[in-house]
């Protein structure tokens, strides 16, 4: 079969490109392991609602038109989205098509799936963050009796073995499923690493409205300060809960929730955490009070007094009595919610960095003619977000028909 | 914010060879990898003297300029003749060392001019566990802390968030705060 781009990846990113593709008349395919948004559909726990606010769910020719512009999507609302947006241009979406191997050709690439195989000038590959969860190499230490579930496989507290739980991690997904096991009454520890913290709302105004108005998501990868890191940055530790409440580590602990510091060591039976958790709470601190006061100072600047609230700054954290082992005996289950990496086990390695990434300069990968869509900061701090990835889509578009115009042999 | 300024600080601090070494040795892992030593040899009681002076790394042997010596002893309340600081206050001693020239590279790549900068570090420390009396109290520290006094041209949050930063690439605050495999052998 033959087309002229193979976009890897039915989710926001792949639908974004598709949307562009088939808006410049170029002819493509989309090719999907499972349906339309498959991680959305497989991959979320169940009281899951997006971190951005419905106004950000927009997408190539499409803006939020619902009645709730302020509210959280939860992970079913945005799978009917997508599918209607599929539906809305007739993507030419090929379901349950899994690809096996991507080699280059004379001309371009051949895409080989277990659906046959496709011949193309440019591939797009928008397969998203969540292959696999990062669990650190600890994990096979511990305890045979534990039971791991990762954030990826979790759904509800009834999956989780009953009894005490250690969830590793504290940005969103962590702060969230420990949330939700407390609340369903499970004695619960937290080992907070690295994280970013920021209020659910300041000054009346949901925090992701502050940063689009300050421009920090159109912050662009050629011009920020530590590409790597910012590409690397944990998730914001926040949750789209209908009443716009802020789950930081205050809020865990005045739910009863124990915090540790990082995981760090297994020995003899006993968890290690490590000694720094003061430190990281206090660059937590930090860090966001410069945001607030950027917000501030945009107040000041654009005299928006009237129509925002009092600087309802958050307290600084407490730092919690140091914890620095615990007995594993007394868990039954542990919650890894420490990440996900993109696997890419269908490209040639030497496109990989060392970490198994793909490396990119802005999206555009080294060999001409294949891109990578929907990773964090791909191009801009919202790279990957619903609002983000339709102006990466439109760029490398862009790109793609200035390849595509060029003749093979210099291609 | 996009751009890195370089303002006229000067703290001592050669910021762009340390800039230099973070992106050549970002590519060669290998050139990375330093061995660091000390020797260590007993001389009466609990006396003994370190000294450290041959290091690898960037792929070959070096030395210091010149050979350094610690004295490891006990006070005279250990009913020892306390010729040096105990290990553990020299402990304290490389964590303040670490945690302060980190704050002053963090500074100048910051473009803050530091005036003057003093820690004073502190550590909780139960005997009953090194002396055996009670097994349910550890033989290390229980706790350590540090103050900084620190005099710059910089507000209060750049000054602590300069003083965060140091603790995350502080070698010895990471060895303090978190496990480290120890091996000890005999020949």
């Amino acid at each position: 079969m033959r087309t002229t781009a193979v976009v890897i990846g039915g989710g926001q990113a792949g639908l974004a490109m598709s949307w562009w593709l088939t808006r410049s008349c170029v002819d493509h395919v989309v090719l999907e392991r499972g349906a339309v948004a498959q991680s959305w559909r497989a991959q979320r726990w169940n009281s899951l609602r997006l971190l951005t606010p419905n106004w950000m769910s927009r997408l190539p020719g499409h803006g939020y038109d619902g009645d709730d512009p302020e509210g959280y999507r939860r992970a079913g609302e945005v799978v009917a989205a997508l599918d209607a947006y599929a539906r809305s241009f007739a993507a030419p979406v090929r379901p349950h098509t899994t690809v096996l191997g991507v080699v280059r050709t004379g001309s371009g690439f051949q895409v080989n799936t277990d659906d046959g195989a496709w011949r193309c000038r440019t591939v797009v590959v928008a397969t998203g963050t969540e292959g696999e969860p990062r669990v650190p190499a600890i994990a096979t230490d511990l305890p045979g009796h534990l039971h791991q579930i990762s954030a990826l496989r979790y759904r509800e507290p009834g999956q989780v073995t009953p009894g005490r739980v250690l969830v590793v991690g504290a940005s969103a997904s962590g702060v969230q499923i420990a949330d939700e096991l407390r609340r369903a009454g499970r004695q619960v520890t937290v080992a907070v690493g690295d994280h970013v913290r920021v209020p659910r709302t300041y000054r009346g105004r949901d925090i992701y409205r502050w940063m689009d108005e300050l421009g920090i998501l159109d912050e662009r990868y050629d011009e920020v300060e530590d590409l790597a890191r910012a590409r690397r940055l944990p998730s914001l530790q926040l949750a789209g809960t209908p009443g716009r409440r802020s789950l930081d580590l205050a809020a865990l602990s005045a739910a009863g929730v124990e915090l540790t510091g990082r995981l760090v060591g297994v020995d003899r039976g006993r968890a290690q955490f490590s000694g720094s958790l003061a430190n990281l709470i206090k660059s937590a601190d930090l860090k966001q009070a410069r945001l607030l006061e950027r917000v501030d100072a945009h107040i000041d600047e654009h005299d928006l007094h009237d129509l925002v609230g009092p600087p309802d700054r958050p307290s600084s954290t407490p730092v919690p009595a140091v914890v620095t082992d615990l007995k594993l005996a007394s868990f039954s289950a542990v919650v890894w919610a420490t990440g996900n990496r993109p696997t890419y086990p269908w490209l040639d390695p030497a496109l990989l960095d060392r970490r198994g990434a793909v490396r990119h300069d802005g999206g555009v990968v080294e060999v001409p003619g294949m891109y990578v869509l929907g990773l964090p900061f791909t191009r801009r701090r919202g790279s990957n977000l619903l609002a983000g990835v339709g102006s990466d889509a439109r760029l490398l578009c862009a790109h793609i028909l200035g390849q595509l115009r060029r003749p093979k042999e210099a291609a | 914010m996009s751009t890195v300024e370089t303002p006229a600080v000067d703290n001592g601090v050669n910021v762009e060879a340390l800039l230099g070494a973070r992106e050549a040795l970002a590519a060669a892992p290998e050139a990375a990898q330093f061995r660091w030593r000390a020797r260590c040899e007993w001389i009466n009681g609990t006396h003994s003297r370190t000294t450290v002076q041959d290091f690898f790394g960037l792929g070959a042997e070096h030395t210091h300029r010149s050979a350094f010596t610690f004295e490891g002893d006990h006070p005279e309340i250990f009913a020892s003749e306390d010729h040096g600081a105990t290990p553990p206050e020299t402990l304290l001693a490389a964590l303040a060392g670490c945690l302060t020239a980190g704050i002053a590279a963090v500074a100048t790549n910051r473009g803050v001019q530091l005036r003057s900068v003093t820690a004073t570090v502190e550590a909780d420390h139960d005997l009953r566990g090194i002396l055996g009396a009670d097994p349910d109290v550890r033989n290390g520290f229980s706790g350590v802390r540090v103050r900084y006094a620190i005099d710059a041209d910089a507000s209060r949050s750049d000054i602590e968030a300069i003083v965060a930063q140091s603790q995350k690439r502080s070698a010895v605050y990471d060895m303090l705060t978190n496990p480290v495999a120890v091996t000890v052998e005999v020949d």
